[in-house]
């Protein structure tokens, strides 16, 4: 059985996730320790809240990330994704792990269309990866995000339209992120981590 | 696809137990939390709503273990509210598996708690939620608000479970909450709430109109067509609702199959 660190930095919810490791399979170890997560068979980065608040509380375990990186599987969700990006705009530009090239940008003030985008949305698969083997093209997931990543089309998975149409999972060596939570959204999101096991 | 109309079931929380308000009056019980919200996930619900009704501190260790259960057993998102007060307060509920929470009457106490919890955790599990009552006596420096008969009036914020006045204009206080960080208000008017006549199209429709994050409609569903309403008239992102899904009136399938076939985009069951 896979053991994943999930990277604990902060406040949010990590319990989610740990429960939807285990339901895919897998060994969850919710923790700071940096030991622990360079001895992971893979690593997951959650995130909820400001990007420079979350840059903040990474900024000691970044080297284990970066160390990782094209040795095991990663995988960022939400702002975790944001943060394995290069930079954002939240607030000021910040710096990113810049694990995977692009930029975190506020969605664009448009008439009829809500920010945070909030909700069940579809993803439209750009290119086949294994982290979606198996999933019907269009299903639905959950976001929460006021911000997005622009990224080059070489790194983006699938897309979705809110607003603009932006990356909602990117990819790059073994660095992937999904901007929705699959630990909320359903059997397509649980379906998720089991690919992200097997990786 | 577009961001779809979101259906939100609504577990009013008793000692650990669901019951269901009449006008915020003369409660009914109607079962485990748990397991009431694992059927609503097979029947298609987009997210939960637990509201803790007790909100005292000796139940509020009964509350987190029921948000542990559930979010054991769940994978879509949870919001929790009743009660919370402090930063802390937010910080054990969101570890113990919730993903959003709603504050009331502490936020309108203490407009700063949204801003700060909005900064430690994220705008985007700050849920305010904004229970309103309507005034047809009209005041200069409050928001006039067109009922369908043409008559003007103004909307007032309600604390404490619907029973003390504040005499802040609701459009206002939606617009301050938005400003401060809140991601989404959930808005419950007092006229509509228990009647089964439909939501209170008039205050939805002018809130979500003033602001730009999500606003989801509670209170007064009864019929399929109540739901198109709130969407489609009310302009409202989600569509709350209890004792027609607890009492068995309708499936959030039914709803959701309702709505399709009006063309208002849904997450399939």
């Amino acid at each position: 059985m896979k053991t994943i660190a999930i990277i604990d930095y902060g406040v949010g919810n990590l319990r989610s996730v740990s429960r939807g490791i285990i339901k895919a399979g897998g060994k969850p170890v919710i923790t700071s320790d940096i030991e622990m997560i360079a001895g992971a068979d893979g690593i997951i980065l959650p995130g909820v809240g400001a990007f420079s608040e979350g840059m903040m509380h990474l900024a000691p375990l970044q080297e284990v990330l970066v160390n990782s990186f094209n040795s095991v599987p990663i995988l960022g969700v939400c702002l975790g994704m944001q943060m394995l990006m290069e930079l954002s705009e939240e607030h000021g530009m910040h710096k990113g792990v810049g694990l995977i090239p692009g930029v975190v940008r506020r969605f664009p003030e448009a008439k009829g269309y809500k920010i945070p985008h909030m909700g069940w949305n579809t993803i439209y698969q750009e290119q086949d990866d294994p982290l979606f083997e198996g999933i019907p093209d269009e299903s639905f997931v959950y976001f929460v995000h006021s911000y997005y990543a622009d990224t080059a089309p070489a790194y983006t998975l699938t897309s979705t339209s809110h607003i603009c149409r932006f990356a909602s999972s990117v990819r790059n060596g073994t660095a992937w992120g999904v901007q929705f939570h699959p630990e909320k959204s359903g059997e397509t999101g649980l379906a998720i981590l089991r690919n992200f096991l097997s990786l | 696809m577009v961001v779809t109309c979101r259906i939100i079931p609504c577990l009013d929380i008793k000692d650990g137990r669901v019951v269901k308000g009449i006008n915020f009056l003369g409660l009914n019980d109607a079962g485990d939390p748990v397991e009431l919200a694992e059927r609503y996930n097979q029947q298609g619900a987009d997210e939960v709503v637990f509201l803790d009704i007790t909100a005292s501190k000796e139940n509020r260790s009964m509350l987190i273990d029921t948000i542990r259960r559930a979010a054991d057993r769940l994978f879509l998102p949870l919001t929790v509210g009743g009660g919370i007060r402090t930063i802390d307060d937010i910080v054990m509920t969101l570890r113990a598996g919730a993903d959003k929470i709603s504050i009331n009457t502490s936020a309108v106490e203490n407009p700063l708690l949204i801003k700060e919890a909005a900064q430690v955790f994220g705008t985007q599990c700050i849920v305010v939620a904004i229970d309103v009552r309507r005034h047809t006596s009209r005041y200069d420096d409050h928001t006039p608000v067109q009922l369908s008969d043409g008559q003007m009036c103004w909307y007032e914020v309600m604390t404490h479970g619907g029973s003390r006045s504040t005499g802040i204009d609701a459009v206002k206080w939606a617009k301050l909450a938005e400003s401060y960080g809140a991601g989404e208000i959930l808005l419950t008017s007092m006229e509509t709430d228990g009647t089964k006549n439909g939501f209170d199209i008039p205050i939805t429709r002018t809130i979500s109109e003033s602001i730009r994050i999500p606003v989801i409609a509670s209170g007064g569903v009864g019929t399929l067509e109540h739901f198109y309403d709130g969407f489609v008239f009310g302009k409202a992102d989600a569509c709350l609702a209890a004792s027609v899904f607890h009492y068995g009136e309708m499936t959030i399938r039914d709803v959701k199959e309702y709505l399709a076939g009006r063309e208002i985009p849904v997450r399939p069951v």
